[in-house]
């Protein structure tokens, strides 16, 4: 299994090795790019690394989210209808670049707008953008030909989502073509749903840690600072989407437009999460 | 139509062992449900061996559902258009007045068999909603029902059938409210609640092996009607006719047919205000291959991959996509693929009822439509053979109101 290496240096094994040198998990957090706008959004990831967020998965919007509950639908619409687009997705993350060379970026979505846009051309730009990782929801193993293998090959990481289904029969074939990190999906269910118990991810981790040595990040259902540090006391990172993503909802004026508030209530959000996480060791 | 590939000696032999047709098919979905779906296609490969399963669906498609229905002779139309004899494969005769049951029973039978004890579906018409509740309730399981808000105005008679079924129905107000919507819905909520339910796809479309499923559970209507004709005519038919919305109705008349070549087959889109205008649902026609729902088909989007909201006065074909088997007949030539308007689906709508004392679902007088435009030109000794996939109870209200009736 080789790790993601760009340029000669790989930004999510580093941040990782970081973390551990830190003793402590790190925290991941999830927004949609293009986010209330493209503008307000662009603000809001460049905040992120200072708040406290050690990686950053970007969303990339899409029409029909299937595995997202209502806070993260409702930002890809919100994305959308405000003219957001692939391309854009990307500028964003080399807009990024411009300012932070070291906070790894996952881009997190839905195979259909990668397809079209081309898997090889879209490779080339995300990766020239400075993108370092993939999440694609609608891509099991099954279909690996498709754009996990061209991902690794181009020297990206295609982080695979486990989860509550995935058994000791089942996880070699995910953990086999993963790189970077392992994403833990702790609830069968849609973003934004329910929790698991710590003793549901204890169990979880032993269950991963049998079939794999890349770190651990657990998500879904994460909403408040005191479950980040309860799952940070287990795993390699928390990560928290729809608590954030619905701040920047609650922000919006009537007309559902950003206001002066939305960027800092996210790193608001962002720091206290981020105090969670670091503190869960203590 | 263009011919096939030599090489293709038989077009029945696919999906391959990872569920593609071609390019298409597929297994996309998110890694919660993909244990499931292989416990699925193994417990349908084990069914599909085992007489007892095959003996309790004949049990059911007979008693329940009263089949074999008749392949009638649509005299009255055929006179009136004054060129080939049509033929009416009557599925509006089913228990629950369309081809959905058909599938139904096959799932329900297998979700038994698998021991899940809740049924959700998608629905769109209704017509698939309502054969679901049904059989959930002879059956005994609770069944969930996610169908668009929009499909909830204009259909509302199936709505109240469904909640007399026992069925809980939710109304799905994200995207376009419709389908495509309900669809989503159901498969978040499969995701969140994967170890006891089944979801019953009431189409030939999802990820593997599902549109092989569903066709297998509908091929009983091409079977009969190939008996049938020959029965009646002594022959095969020159065409078949079929409406395609995912396309179950369709590939389950077409399947049986496909290896003989001198049937020409035509499955209809729905055209809706008209393919240029953009709001319409024929995804074959003007769409290109993308992945949604858990298979490669031929989808309607934009250029950055966005899927585009489908446009018809049918419910039943309102949906951006189709499944993919009927991408690959396309892409082979094997299948002509054709779009009808909603102004022409309501002509034909109108004048079956006239004609022939049956009402049609919306759904398949695109196929009536299409019979219009092509029959006056052939011969009276060409047959054509078509789908009437379900009875037209349920569009009354959104005729009436097209027609600018009030009721
Ligand atoms: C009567 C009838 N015909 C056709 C369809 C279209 O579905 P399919 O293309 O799967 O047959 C529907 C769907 O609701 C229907 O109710």
């Amino acid at each position: 299994m080789s790790d993601a290496i760009i340029g000669g240096k790989d930004r999510i094994a580093k941040r990782f090795e970081k973390l551990r040198a830190e003793n402590r998990a790190g925290l991941v957090t999830f927004i949609t790019a293009g986010d209330p706008d493209p503008e307000t959004s662009f603000e809001i990831l460049k905040s992120l690394p200072a708040a406290g967020a050690d990686v950053i998965e970007l969303g990339m919007p899409f029409t029909d989210p299937m595995a997202d509950g209502p806070a993260i639908q409702e930002a890809s619409n919100r994305a959308l209808a405000a003219g957001m687009h692939m391309r854009k997705t990307l500028s964003l993350v080399r807009g990024f670049r411009d300012h932070d060379h070291e906070t790894p970026i996952i881009l997190m979505g839905y195979y259909n707008p990668i397809y079209i846009y081309g898997v090889n051309e879209f490779l080339e730009d995300a990766r020239n953008a400075g993108v370092d990782g993939l999440i694609v929801v609608d891509l099991p193993p099954e279909e690996d030909s498709e754009l996990c293998i061209p991902t690794v090959e181009k020297g990206l990481s295609f982080i695979r989502l486990t989860t509550p289904t995935s058994d000791d029969k089942r996880l070699p074939k995910l953990v086999q073509n993963t790189s970077g990190f392992v994403y833990y999906v702790s609830v069968a269910g849609v973003t934004g749903a329910g929790s698991a118990t710590n003793d549901q991810i204890i169990e979880a981790m032993a269950r991963l840690r049998r079939h794999t040595d890349l770190p651990i990040a657990v998500g879904f259902g994460i909403k408040t600072p005191s479950q980040a540090a309860e799952v940070a006391r287990e795993a390699d990172a928390a990560v928290v989407g729809s608590a954030i993503v619905s701040k920047i909802a609650e922000s919006l004026d009537e007309n559902g437009k950003a206001t002066d508030n939305t960027a800092l209530v996210v790193s608001g959000l962002v720091r206290e999460l981020a105090d969670g996480v670091r503190n869960a060791r203590k | 139509m263009t011919s096939a590939p030599n090489s293709i000696n038989s077009f029945r032999t696919l999906p391959d062992p990872e569920g593609h047709f071609g390019q298409f098919g597929g297994r996309f979905v998110a890694e919660t449900l993909m244990p499931l779906i292989l416990e699925l296609e193994q417990a349908y490969k084990d069914a599909r061996e085992d007489p007892a399963f095959r003996k309790e669906m004949d049990y059911f498609l007979k008693y329940y559902v009263s089949r074999p229905n008749p392949l009638y002779y649509a005299q009255g139309l055929s006179d009136h258009l004054g060129g080939a004899k049509i033929y009416f494969k009557r599925e509006d005769l089913n228990h629950t007045g369309a081809h959905k049951i058909n599938n139904c029973i096959g799932q329900i039978l297998l979700a038994k068999r698998m021991g899940k004890t809740r049924i959700i579906a998608e629905t769109g018409a209704g017509q698939h909603g309502v054969a679901t509740a049904t059989v959930c309730a002879r059956f005994g399981l609770p069944c969930t029902i996610y169908m668009g808000a929009k499909d909830i105005e204009r259909q509302s008679p199936n709505v109240f059938r469904m909640r007399l079924l026992g069925a809980e129905v939710k109304p799905v107000t994200s995207g376009s409210r419709s389908l495509k919507d309900a669809m989503n819905e159901a498969l978040r909520d499969w995701v969140t609640n994967v170890s006891d339910t089944f979801y019953i796809i009431g189409t030939v479309a999802g990820p593997h092996p599902y549109p092989e499923l569903v066709r297998d559970f509908q091929c009983v209507i091409g079977n009969e009607a190939k008996e049938q004709i020959l029965d009646a005519e002594g022959r095969l038919p020159d065409e078949l006719v079929a409406a395609v919305g995912g396309g179950s109705n369709a590939m389950g008349l077409f399947h049986p047919f496909l290896d003989d070549k001198d049937v020409a087959i035509t499955g209809v889109e729905a055209a809706g205000h008209g393919v240029h205008t953009g709001h319409h649902a024929a995804s074959l026609t003007a769409g290109r291959p993308g992945v949604l729902h858990g298979n490669r088909t031929y989808l309607l989007m934009d250029d950055d991959g966005q899927i585009k909201e489908a446009d018809s006065i049918s419910a039943g074909l309102d949906y951006p996509g189709i499944g993919p088997e009927h991408s690959w007949l396309k892409d082979i030539g094997r299948v002509n693929y054709v779009s009808i308007t909603d102004k022409e689906a309501l002509s034909a709508f109108t004048l079956c009822s006239e004609k022939e004392g049956i009402i049609p679902a919306l759904e398949c007088a695109h196929a009536i439509a299409q019979i219009i435009k092509t029959a006056p030109k052939m011969n009276k000794d060409q047959i054509v053979l078509m789908c009437l996939s379900g009875r037209g109870d349920k569009d009354i209200f959104t005729v009436a109101e097209a027609l600018g009736v009030k009721l």
